[in-house]
């Protein structure tokens, strides 16, 4: 008999792990809450450092869970843990027992407009990572073309007084992506970027930094304190150039706020039905930090991706394989002897 | 700009404000500054409006200038504040209107300690009683004047005889809102539209018929500061400030400002001179300055209150162009008289500014 | 006019849109190098004149990119072009050059 095991989220952690679950023989039944598969994935345009289509990543994915069993615009109703197998109600009215249960919720992008002294919402030359990721997907440009661009990174990420003091691991990386991207199409447009420290740890990002500077990029070592409009409908942007100790300003056609990441709403959802618990930043406690970040403190009930911190997608999807292999270890250990 | 985002704002800052029945408590200094806006502010909140409006003579300076000057410690600035609101609640009163911004943040900030710390609120109503003999209170509601001028404004609309409209191009007039540090940057949710966005002003222009200018340095202090103004070789960083504003303010082309805090339209005003006479610029139409006004005076312009009556003709920067602009009627020869027909005497033409 | 015996203060904030970009430019252009600089400090850390007057090839370089020429001129007048910096770079910067180029570019 084929043990059930149920994956929640269909993003890349969901898919991966679903796939590697499905390639050891296991019934895995893929549980995701949107149209589409894919996550953020599915909404964006190229991946740093090598700037691969994220297309190219996302068809690769789903050619690996061709044979899972995937229900989309599908929630998580209830879920509760029985003798030792879990009894999952889906909103699609499907039940599911299942002999374990991974939770690949991933995270919820920061409310932007929430930094209300940055103007989302209020200033239209203000947008998000996400959005120009969305407009580069969809090949749409500025009209007209920008004369100065800035990116302000930790947006919402070690922000103690947002809720959030962790840094959001991915947005260095990807304001340098997306600045290099901007220079590219805007190549006689100032491009800077608003930085506290440079967080380029990854093979290659040191690399599309140094690609940075030589496009031209401007680096800014302070944080963007406010922004307003002016009499033109132009952005002004304040911040400190702490390496000269001094205050500055300068007008911007566009403000790209790197809005960090937050446990997904979802996530928590199931993690309250379970009384999962969460570590101080709001994402779920693994059983141990260092030796085993994939289970959870319940039995069967495992974890990968961004539902225990910030992840770039290496770290998502090479979570998600080892996830996988714990939970065939504990289904071998508890239902086989 | 998406007025709709700045709702959304505006909508997470929702303050009570009850409707009636306040103690009142004036400023130390905006009598002498701006000498009927107080006046202006009871009578038509008392008599225009119908309110229950209270006042005592007893009541003191709050202590703030000395506190912000630290000329005194914090333990007695809180005893003087303990002693205006046991006044208020003597007087049987549970809603504390006060007419300083100063006062407004001290009020907020000393509430705020108490509720952290209550041994120290003991140690205050004690001190409270060994000097006073008066019962320790804490209001039921804190209001600034402005709060209750934004919480009146519709009604103030709908008996007004002028709106903030230029009557020759029927086009709104361009208002520059500027708010007192201390009303809402320390506590965000105490004022009305919280700190980045405060709605408090920009209610009532809209209410009037104004328009609201945005400009980048909205958020910078007038340039007071207390202590950074008070000895003369500070004044040039006082002035630098109040500067950056008006540079900052300028590609706006406002028609006037209004304020809500008794430092920030005298230094708004009165440097506007010192910068016209020290660096030859001018801010407003044809060699005049940008007009700058409280929220009473305003308030009284548009119910048709006479200009001079409002005390207008003690501003620096002269207000006929705007009470011009809006058709407000005024009699040049009654500028300089009192209260009693007597002339006050004229003040000295400056020489740049008109 | 008249003296109050106080003015306006000068203002100490950078205005990057008043900045000089034309200028950069061309030294960038000259100097490739110019724009790899990542504020490590090795520079002035290593600098025989530092120690005893105020100069960085560090500072100098923010200085020309937030438009503050005479700044930059000042910081680098004491140098002897003795080439220290160009040994600890790890950038690999041709400082001694960069710093000539500099020179030349802004009539310094």
């Amino acid at each position: 008999m084929k043990n059930n095991i149920l994956v929640i989220g269909g993003g890349p952690a969901g898919m991966e792990a679903s796939a590697a679950l499905s390639r050891m023989g296991y019934n895995v039944i893929l549980a995701e809450k949107e149209k589409s598969l894919g996550g953020h994935l599915a909404k964006w345009d190229r991946l740093f450092p090598d700037q691969i289509p994220a297309k190219q990543v996302l068809d690769s994915l789903l050619e690996g869970i061709k044979d899972v069993k995937c229900f989309t615009e599908t929630d998580v109703n209830s879920i509760n843990l029985l003798d030792r197998s879990y009894n999952a109600m889906l909103s699609n009215g499907i039940t599911i027992l299942a002999d374990a249960v991974l939770l690949a919720s991933g995270f919820d992008l920061f409310k932007a407009e929430k930094k209300e002294e940055y103007g989302y919402g209020i200033y239209e030359g203000v947008l998000t990572n996400a959005d120009l990721e969305k407009a580069f997907k969809e090949g749409k440009t500025f009209s007209p073309a920008p004369m100065a661009i800035g990116f302000v990174h930790c947006v919402g990420s070690r922000d103690e007084k947002a809720g959030n003091p962790a840094c959001s691991k991915v947005c260095c990386a990807t304001a340098v992506k997306q600045a290099i991207e901007t220079k590219e199409l805007y190549p006689d447009a100032n491009v800077y970027c608003f930085y506290m420290d440079l967080r380029m740890f990854g093979r290659h990002y040191e690399d599309l930094y140094l690609r940075a500077q030589k496009s031209g990029i401007r680096f800014i070592r302070g944080r963007v304190s406010e922004v307003s409009e002016t009499a033109d409908g132009r952005l002004l942007v304040k911040a400190e150039d702490t390496l000269s100790s001094k205050p500055l300003k300068v007008s911007l056609d566009r403000l790209v706020l790197m809005a960090g990441m937050r446990p997904s709403k979802a996530g928590r959802a199931v993690g309250h039905q379970l009384n999962l618990t969460t570590e101080e930043d709001g994402f779920f406690s693994s059983a141990d930090n260092l030796l085993s970040i994939q289970r959870s403190k319940l039995p069967g009930f495992f974890y990968a991706g961004a539902c225990t911190g910030p992840k770039t997608l290496p770290d998502t999807l090479h979570e998600a394989r080892s996830a996988a292999m714990e939970i065939d270890r504990y289904i071998k250990e508890n239902f086989r002897k | 700009m998406i007025y709709e985002g700045k709702k959304k704002i505006w909508a997470e800052y929702q303050k009570e404000i009850p409707e009636d029945h306040y103690f009142y408590v004036r400023s130390c200094i905006r009598q002498s500054f701006f000498p009927a806006s107080e006046a202006t502010f009871l009578d038509i909140t008392r008599n225009k409006l119908g309110k229950d409006i209270f006042e005592t003579e007893h009541h003191t300076t709050c202590g703030g200038i000395a506190y912000h000057s630290d000329a005194i410690p914090q333990e007695t600035a809180m005893t003087i504040i303990a002693r205006q609101f046991a006044l208020m609640k003597k007087y049987g009163y549970e809603n504390y209107v006060c007419s300083c911004i100063t006062s407004f943040g001290l009020y907020c900030e000393t509430l705020e300690t108490w509720r952290e710390f209550p041994e120290l609120q003991q140690k205050i109503a004690e001190n409270l009683w060994k000097t006073c003999h008066l019962e320790f209170a804490k209001p039921k509601f804190l209001v600034h004047a402005s709060d209750l001028i934004f919480k009146y404004r519709m009604q103030i609309a709908a008996k007004s005889k002028y709106k903030l409209v230029n009557k020759n191009t029927g086009e709104p007039l361009r208002v520059v809102e500027h708010i007192g540090c201390h009303y809402s940057k320390m506590f965000p949710s105490k004022g009305v539209g919280g700190a980045e966005y405060p709605y408090v002003l920009v209610g009532m222009i809209e209410a009037w018929g104004g328009q609201i200018v945005d400009y980048p340095e909205r958020r910078h202090c007038c340039g007071f500061g207390f202590r950074q103004y008070f000895i003369k070789s500070n004044r040039g960083y006082s002035l630098a400030n109040t500067h950056k504003k008006f540079e900052s303010m300028e590609p706006f082309k406002p028609d006037m400002i209004i304020t809500n805090c008794p430092g920030c339209p005298y230094f708004l005003d009165r440097w506007q001179y010192v910068i016209a006479e020290t660096e030859g610029k001018t801010y407003g139409q044809d060699g005049h300055g940008i007009p700058v006004f409280t929220y009473e005076e305003v308030a009284g312009l548009v119910m048709g209150y006479d200009p001079w009556d409002l005390g207008l003709q003690t501003h620096q920067v002269s207000v006929e162009p705007l009470l011009d602009k809006i058709g407000i009627p005024y009699d040049p020869a009654k500028k300089y008289l009192g209260k009693n027909g007597k002339n006050l005497g004229q003040p000295e033409k400056p020489h740049c500014l008109k | 006019m008249i003296d109050f015996g106080f003015s306006v203060n000068p203002s100490s904030r950078i205005n990057l849109d008043a900045a000089d970009g034309e200028k950069f430019h061309r030294l960038a252009a000259l100097e490739p190098d110019a724009l790899k600089c990542m504020a490590c400090g090795s520079c002035s850390a290593s600098c025989s004149a530092a120690a005893f007057e105020d100069t960085s090839l560090r500072r100098a370089l923010l200085s020309l990119q937030n438009g503050l020429s005479d700044d930059a001129a000042k910081l680098l007048s004491h140098c002897m072009l003795c080439g220290k910096c160009t040994m600890v770079c790890p950038r690999g910067i041709n400082t001694r050059h960069l710093i000539l180029s500099i020179l030349k570019i802004y009539s310094l």
